[in-house]
């Protein structure tokens, strides 16, 4: 059996949510190197690519996993924020000599596709290891391996502003599913009906605690966060 | 008993490539196994009912490289379904060209007569950068747009799709899955 000794160098495409620091965690269980994350901050609120986070949480997620981040803004308009894309794995590329891209793209052909045609062209492997994985199925892998994700928007019917701030634990993750069956949600929010903030998960060396946080809206608000060793 | 046959040379690519197929298999209720292309032994051949090749990623050329690893297509008379790069991979057995041609994202292919389950007009996912031209002797042609989209050999159970049917068809591997031996 050939055994590679050489370790592949990557960049993870980070919002800061659950799926990407899965997809990050996952690079790293099968022993790739991630060298960094890449993080796009959209302007659009819109973006059919990228969903906006808050750059300062994004940095404070990347000095939790001690893994640097590049983080490139974007006016968000449609196919020219492609260019954006491109252009922060182009840094990557240069400055931390990564091989391939990891995303946590699950159903959206519309975003994978993107970053496809954009690594494709750059010569570098693209990685999508959450491909087409059941909703479910995931949910039980991030509770069970004690990944720690917030609630941090809402906009579905039936998934009220009572979630903001909420950790899905294996309790209110049968609630959840409950509402997603009732309400006809996706279980995963691939249709944008939340989004997600983890505060902890296998590959952070330290947590984020949130010292201060408000709710505006279906929004909870992250204002002051501290590291904290585990 | 299905064999999966793996020939993505990155293992970060298995669970992008081969794990929605064993995913598709069990909520069918099929019993499989899973084997890297490299490591296919003769008992695995023997042991399997049908075989189902998965594609891998668009940078990933290895299995084109090492094409006598699948020369066992030709000498087992078994259902074989080959995915993008596992179609390309029954071609070249078969002695046909491969040529580039890239196709990343949702395309619109119509298929001449019912494949699988699938016929008319079908929104399929493409990801790959490489096809191979099959030879209309001994291959019926399904779709072909300018390339040959869907392909099944006139005389044995050996498919071939260049799309991603565990995308949006997971009914044809369904299909391929329930055909009686």
């Amino acid at each position: 059996m050939e055994i590679s000794l050489r370790i592949m160098k990557l960049g993870v495409l980070f919002s800061g949510g659950k799926d990407s620091v899965y997809s990050a965690y996952l690079a790293e269980k099968e022993r790739y190197e991630v060298s960094c994350l890449i993080s796009i901050i959209s302007e659009n609120k819109e973006s059919f690519m990228f969903h906006t986070p808050n750059i300062s949480l994004v940095e404070k997620q990347a000095e939790a996993i001690e893994i640097p981040v590049i983080i490139q803004r974007t006016k968000g308009e449609k196919e020219k924020e492609l260019l954006d894309l491109e252009r922060a794995i182009k840094k990557a590329v240069e400055k931390y000599k990564i091989e391939g891209i990891v995303t946590g793209a699950i159903e959206s052909a519309y975003q994978a596709s993107r970053v496809q045609r954009i690594c494709n062209k750059l010569k570098i492997e693209c990685f999508n290891p959450l491909w087409q994985k059941d909703a479910e199925e995931h949910w039980r892998e991030i509770i069970e391996k004690r990944f720690k994700v917030i609630i941090v928007s809402v906009s579905a019917e039936g998934f009220g502003e009572d979630w903001l701030g909420k950790e899905i634990d294996i309790k209110n993750f049968e609630e959840l599913k409950k509402l997603s069956r009732k309400y006809k949600f996706h279980l995963g929010f691939e249709g944008g009906e939340a989004e997600t903030f983890v505060v902890d998960a296998p590959i952070f060396k330290k947590k984020i605690e949130i010292k201060k946080s408000r709710i505006e809206g279906e929004r909870f608000i992250i204002e002051d966060i501290e590291l904290r060793e585990k | 008993m299905i064999l999966i046959l793996n020939i993505c040379k990155e293992k970060l690519h298995y669970f992008e490539f081969v794990k929605p197929i064993e995913e598709i298999l069990k909520r069918e209720g099929k019993k499989f196994f899973t084997r890297s292309y490299k490591e296919i032994r003769e008992e695995d051949l023997e042991r399997a009912g049908k075989i189902i090749i998965c594609g891998t990623s668009l940078k990933d050329n290895e299995f084109i490289k090492n094409i006598n690893k699948f020369s066992w297509i030709k000498k087992i008379n078994k259902p074989i379904l080959g995915i993008c790069g596992g179609m390309q991979a029954i071609g070249k057995v078969f002695s046909g060209k491969l040529k580039k041609k890239t196709e990343i994202g949702f395309y619109y292919e119509d298929f001449k007569k019912e494949f699988l389950g699938l016929g008319g007009r079908q929104e399929v996912y493409h990801l790959h950068n490489y096809y191979v031209e099959f030879s209309e002797l001994e291959f019926e042609i399904f779709c072909k747009n300018e390339i040959e989209q869907a392909v099944k050999h006139k005389e044995k159970e050996i498919y071939g799709v260049l799309f991603h049917p565990e995308v949006r068809q997971k009914g044809l591997i369904s299909n391929f899955a329930n055909i009686k031996l």
